[in-house]
């Protein structure tokens, strides 16, 4: 077991998969120096230009091009920088690498693994702050994947390279610094959430960015005596309904707390899921839709907050 | 059997195949005006035919080999003939039956046989230009001696993955013949007033990617071209671009009688049909007639095979609509 950041963490998850696999290859816009985040640092050093390729910026011809690779052998990891220029490679994402298997039947598979950054992070404002895991969600032959510290970006990204299928891996830009302890070799399954504290009085589902919000509004005992039961959803699709309905059966209430933009999130997705399979009471917490402004004050809207996800806990728990 | 013969013969399959599939389809789609048939046609949906372009697919495939990758367009029958695919699998597919190439998954927008290398046609204008760039460049990573063809169509240089495909296998020298069979219209609008500047070989220059124009309805031209072509991309010269002009002799798909053209410009293209002028090369280089005609009699009758075993071929299974997605959280769709 190691301390190491977030990002470092998902360097070792890939060093170890490409020195164990020639067939995994990296490719995107500046690669060649470790990558904006630093989420490749080294790896050019070890594994050279061939398989840790900096590319045009080319978006679409990055995302197809992945697709043509795995066709032909490979097993690529995309890098898309944030997930807001993902939006330049909609019809390769959409179309072609969550298509591929199905229209053809079957005769050939698209592993890949796509990391697309989301989330608020440094005044970015409204086109490089986005959290989109919705839009993938909703897409039949995708799966969605959104670590929250960095034991789990190891152990995910390990999982997704391994799963053959196309992720769409979304860590987020906030996270990147944040460190924590890694034991190398630790897979985390996909769809399999993991229940960070036990309690009775509610349910807490959040991912990415709002495991720590969440987890900081409990050690500063924000709630006040409420006692909920908080659970890192981990992956999107699939996700982890046993889990979920497990602990609403027993608490009866479900807050489901996440960055994006409320409307029609993903949160409405597991809130639904869950009343229809438990007849809990269920609330949402998500971004109001409003683009991210760029001064503190405008982003502060959209982001989370421990004081909003105690107000949203009360309200539900007066419902 | 000499070259010539070769090719007119690939051509009369991609021909009859299309005609066979034409008829098929009729009523198949409710579509300009025309109502859906009251009993479903064989051939249910869009079918977008490359009538009077085959010279195209039969020049530039015969300079491949079954290791070779192909990317296609939506209006990829030739394409998949001429890269080796079986016509009944491929009928099967047309007519939605379980035995089709995709077990009924993708009708001819979708027609494919990866084990022939032939890695799909595309229901997007220009989409299988980085597919086909990113299977070049893992050719190329895995050292495997083979090529890639890319065939489009002119619109698709007026999409941005033509000039972001172009670039980067250019960047990378990968090992790839970009085809632009250039029947001159984009669905229904003719594409010489959409599009800027020299056309698309000026954009490959452009990019200083060496590139042919040839006449795209003399198939020897395009086998020629593409043998120079091809031998030039496996020494290893990086991607080379060819520029074969054409004509699409029916509509932008099946039931599309085609009424937004001149019909002199029509009548004169029918005139150009390769088969024709194959035919009286064939003719010229002291083939005779009745050698020919058999070759014409041989390929329908193959295709006639094809259509009995697709009618007769069996529906896919519902259970099949939840298979071939993904292995990540399978059995779980809602």
């Amino acid at each position: 077991m190691s301390t190491m950041s977030y990002a470092q963490a998902a360097c070792l998850a890939l060093q170890e998969v490409m020195r164990a696999d020639a067939n995994v290859v990296a490719l995107g816009e500046d690669l060649g120096r470790g990558g904006v985040f630093g989420q490749y640092r080294g790896l050019p050093q070890e594994f050279g230009p061939e398989r840790i390729i900096d590319t045009p910026i080319s978006e679409a011809n990055i995302m197809g091009a992945a697709v043509g690779m795995a066709l032909a052998g490979l097993r690529p990891v995309v890098e898309m920088r944030v997930i807001d220029f993902a939006l330049c490679a909609m019809d390769e994402i959409i179309n072609q690498a969550a298509k591929n298997r199905y229209m053809f039947g079957g005769q050939g598979r698209v592993p890949l693994v796509a990391r697309m950054p989301i989330g608020i992070w440094s005044a970015s404002a409204a086109q490089h702050s986005q959290s989109l895991e919705a839009w993938f969600a909703h897409m039949p032959g995708l799966v969605v994947v959104t670590p929250a510290t960095p034991q789990d970006n190891y152990g995910l990204l390990k999982s997704s390279l391994a799963s053959g299928d196309p992720v769409i891996y979304m860590e987020h830009k906030e996270l990147w610094g944040v460190e924590g302890e890694v034991t190398a070799g630790v897979e985390v399954p996909l769809g399999k959430a993991n229940v960070l504290c036990e309690g009775s009085d509610l349910t807490i589902v959040t991912w990415s960015r709002g495991v720590g919000v969440a987890l900081e509004a409990l050690s500063t005992k924000a709630f006040k005596g409420i006692r909920p039961e908080i659970i890192d959803l981990r992956t999107l699709w699939p996700w982890d309904r046993d889990a979920v309905f497990k602990s609403v059966a027993k608490t009866g209430r479900l807050l489901v707390v996440h960055e994006a933009v409320q409307v029609a999130g993903f949160g409405a997705e597991v809130a639904a899921s869950a009343a229809e399979a438990t007849g809990c009471k269920v609330r949402r917490l998500g971004s109001p839709r409003i683009p991210v402004g760029y001064a503190q004050v405008l982003e502060n809207e959209a982001r989370l907050s421990p004081a909003k996800i105690v107000a949203a806990a009360e309200a539900l728990l007066k419902q | 059997m000499n070259r010539l013969t070769e090719l007119y013969r690939l051509m009369r399959r991609i021909r009859a195949f299309e005609d066979a599939a034409e008829i098929a389809s009729q009523g198949g789609v409710a579509a300009w005006g025309l109502a859906a048939a009251a009993k479903p046609a064989l051939v249910r949906g869009p079918l977008h035919l490359s009538t009077g372009q085959e010279a195209v697919a039969a020049g530039v495939c015969l300079n491949l080999v079954r290791e070779d990758l192909l990317t296609s367009t939506h209006r990829g029958h030739g394409h998949t003939l001429a890269k080796g695919a079986d016509p009944t699998k491929m009928m099967c597919e047309l007519f939605g039956r379980a035995s089709g190439y995709n077990k009924g998954k993708g009708g001819s927008m979708h027609i494919a046989d990866f084990s022939v290398g032939m890695l799909g046609a595309n229901g997007v204008v220009a989409a299988g230009i980085p597919i086909a760039t990113g299977a070049a460049h893992a050719l190329k990573i895995r050292k495997q001696p083979h090529i890639v063809a890319c065939f489009f169509g002119d619109g698709a240089a007026n999409r941005g993955p033509f000039l972001e495909g172009l670039n980067w296998a250019q960047v990378f020298k990968l090992p790839i013949l970009f085809v632009c069979e250039d029947n001159r219209i984009s669905a229904t609008t003719p594409t010489g007033p959409m599009t800027a500047g020299e056309g698309v070989s000026a954009r490959a220059q452009a990019l200083a990617i060496p590139s042919i124009k040839v006449d795209g309805n003399d198939v020897e031209a395009v086998d020629a071209a593409s043998k120079q072509l091809t031998a030039e991309i496996r020494a290893g010269g990086g991607p080379r671009f060819l520029h074969a002009v054409t004509y699409r002799f029916k509509g932008h798909v099946s039931v599309d009688p085609g009424t937004y053209r001149d019909p002199v410009e029509v009548a004169a293209a029918l005139k150009l049909d390769p088969l024709i002028v194959a035919r009286g090369k064939l003719l010229k280089q002291g083939i005779s007639a009745t050698a020919i005609d058999a070759i014409d009699t041989e390929a329908k009758d193959e295709i006639e095979r094809a259509l009995a075993v697709a009618e007769a071929a069996p529906w896919p299974d519902v259970a099949s609509a939840y298979e071939d997605i993904l292995d990540t959280g399978a059995g779980v769709w809602q």
